[in-house]
């Protein structure tokens, strides 16, 4: 065993984005390569929105119409915008499991033991998370096209609507790192993440056009910031809205409600996540 | 003098809700010194750890670790230390030189030490095999080795190792012994929590027992050994007319005084064959911690 060399530590200069940042592009890192050592879990997250596309494109699409439209391949115009919301939207389910399980095992005392910023196994968390959705979003774009979706309103049009659908699931994935944090253990975190999703995505015009609500759930669907998303990404890819003239302010300004709810939510939940992450780990 | 004190605590006290973890502990250790904390399960070494290492709040009392107050500087402290907890606290589907990468950038350690201490580290664990292997397929002596490198990538003057051997095997033991021997060489201030006298007495210089929360004894291994967990001569005697022979006899083996209780009589000795009356043999030690017989 021969002696250690390397000497004295030299110190890394610190980034112009600042120390938080830089500890949460690291932990980010981090999660991503567990993600490439995991092909499985990788593949089966790809394979789940896969199999909600040709399930809604095939066994419900003939059943539901979209109004002001009857070419008979409208639903699956329709439906892609809705089936990348609820993708999206699914990445807070990760943020949960992942930081449970992260709370529970050794590592979580190594990173407290280390001069990081608190903020950074949060952040690292959010970020890997919404990171995945860029080739969950790739992979569904392609099972799109190949059922008959088309991209139709030019090319920067779509760009952006794939980075809103981005913004809605880094903030989703607060939600989800929220959540986490009140977790016993990783098994419990494996069905509370879910359990909210399920009417967050399907209270919403994702799947079914609003007026085919009753009015008062017609209310809270307009409101919840996953329909003024599937809203604006519907406009931005050129396909069928299925409304007309309506009543309701976010709908009217889908882009603009889906902006101020994520970051209006990122604020409110990074706080709460913050918080409660130095509490948990400074008893 | 104060500069040559790596950690100092005084009177630390941890409530756990009804639970009183710590029960006002003093403890100092000079740099360059290893010191070991002796006790069962549940005594408290590990709190006392987690409170140096600055993830406890301490209920009451104070602790200076390098210097800084481990609440009120806790980044100046985690600068200074290194933490090996009971349980390999690495990552799992990270390699060996991934992991390594990970803790020294969150050190803000320049990427070309890091790179250069950890290919290091790797060689002196005998890691470098495995190092670009997920951490996952590592055997539990090599994860231990691999979680004591992470806590080294930052050169920390202070090393906490809180049961650094407990689960591994004999071989794995005596080759993480040998690392830590070699730290301690170069200059590096240890403390180290453990069940067994066995570890205290191969490793520290100096041994504090605690138990309930309490330091109960403090001092060198043979201090200690002749102390409480030495080897003791113990008699019985039919009646009590005979014990005043007794403790007579047990005086001129042991050269102490002899303890009386009731028709028992019992005294230290400082090793060697004890002579031709053969008396019982008994030890006398806090409850698990082991202590030799010879």
């Amino acid at each position: 065993m021969s002696t250690l060399t390397a000497g004295t530590p030299i110190a890394m200069k610190r980034p112009i984005y600042g120390w938080t940042i830089h500890d949460g592009l690291v932990v980010a890192r981090r999660n991503l390569i567990q993600t490439v050592r995991v092909p499985e879990l990788l593949f089966f997250s790809l394979v789940q929105p896969v199999i909600f596309v040709l399930l809604f494109a095939y066994v419900f699409g003939g059943a539901i119409p979209v109004p002001g439209d009857s070419d008979p391949n409208a639903y699956r115009q329709y439906l892609m915008p809705g089936i990348f919301g609820q993708t999206v939207a699914f990445a807070a389910a990760s943020s949960t499991v992942g930081l449970a399980e992260d709370m529970h095992k050794g590592l979580i005392d190594r990173f407290r033991a280390l001069p990081m910023a608190p903020p950074a196994v949060l952040i690292g968390r959010t970020l890997a998370d919404a990171a995945r959705q860029i080739l969950v979003l790739f992979v569904l774009t392609i099972t799109g096209f190949l059922v008959g979706w088309r991209i139709d309103n030019g090319l920067l049009n779509a760009i952006y609507a794939y980075a809103l659908l981005l913004l809605f699931a880094y903030t989703v994935a607060w939600i989800g790192a929220w959540i986490g944090l009140y977790m016993p253990n990783p098994e419990t975190a494996n069905t509370a993440g879910l359990v909210w999703l399920f009417p967050m995505t399907f209270l919403s015009n994702a799947f079914v056009p609003l007026a085919s609500l009753p009015t008062w759930l017609q209310y809270i669907a307009a409101w919840n910031p996953i329909s003024a998303l599937v809203l604006a990404t519907r406009e931005l890819f050129g396909n069928p809205t299925g409304m007309a003239n309506d009543q309701y302010w976010p709908l009217q300004n889908p882009q603009l409600y889906t902006i101020v709810s994520c970051v209006v939510l990122i604020a409110i939940f990074s706080t709460l996540s913050v918080r409660r992450y130095r509490r948990t780990t400074s008893r | 003098m104060t500069s040559d004190i790596a950690v100092h605590a005084e009177g630390l006290v941890k409530h756990f809700g009804e639970v009183k973890a710590l029960d006002g502990i003093d403890l100092t250790v000079r740099k360059g010194q290893v010191v070991g904390l002796l006790g069962p399960n549940g005594a408290g070494k590990t709190t006392t750890v987690r409170i140096l290492s600055t993830l406890l709040k301490p209920t009451a009392g104070t602790a200076t670790v390098a210097g800084f107050d481990v609440v009120k500087q806790p980044d100046d402290v985690r600068r200074a230390i290194g933490l090996t907890g009971q349980y390999a606290a690495v990552d799992e589907y990270l390699t060996g030189r991934e992991n390594l990468r990970m803790f020294g950038d969150l050190y803000h350690l320049a990427p070309k030490y890091v790179k250069e201490r950890s290919a290091e580290l790797l060689e002196w664990f005998d890691l470098t095999d495995a190092a670009d292997r997920p951490a996952k397929t590592y055997s539990g002596g090599m994860r231990r080795r691999l979680d004591l490198a992470a806590s080294l990538v930052a050169h920390p003057s202070i090393l906490f190792l809180d049961e650094p051997t407990t689960g591994l095997d004999p071989r794995s033991r005596l080759g993480l012994w040998g690392v830590i021997e070699n730290l301690v060489k170069e200059g590096t201030t240890v403390l180290l929590t453990t069940q067994y006298l066995e570890e205290a007495d191969q490793l520290a210089e100096d041994i504090v027992v605690i138990d309930h929360g309490k330091v109960i004894a403090h001092g060198t291994s043979e201090q200690l050994k002749d102390e409480i967990g030495g080897d003791r001569v113990e008699v019985t005697v039919a009646d009590s007319g005979a014990v005043a022979g007794a403790v007579e006899a047990l005086r001129q083996v042991s050269g102490a005084d002899a303890l009386v209780e009731d028709l028992r009589i019992s005294a230290p000795v400082s090793g060697g064959p004890v002579g031709s009356q053969s008396p019982t043999c008994s030890c006398v030690a806090p409850r698990s911690m082991t202590s030799s017989c010879r």
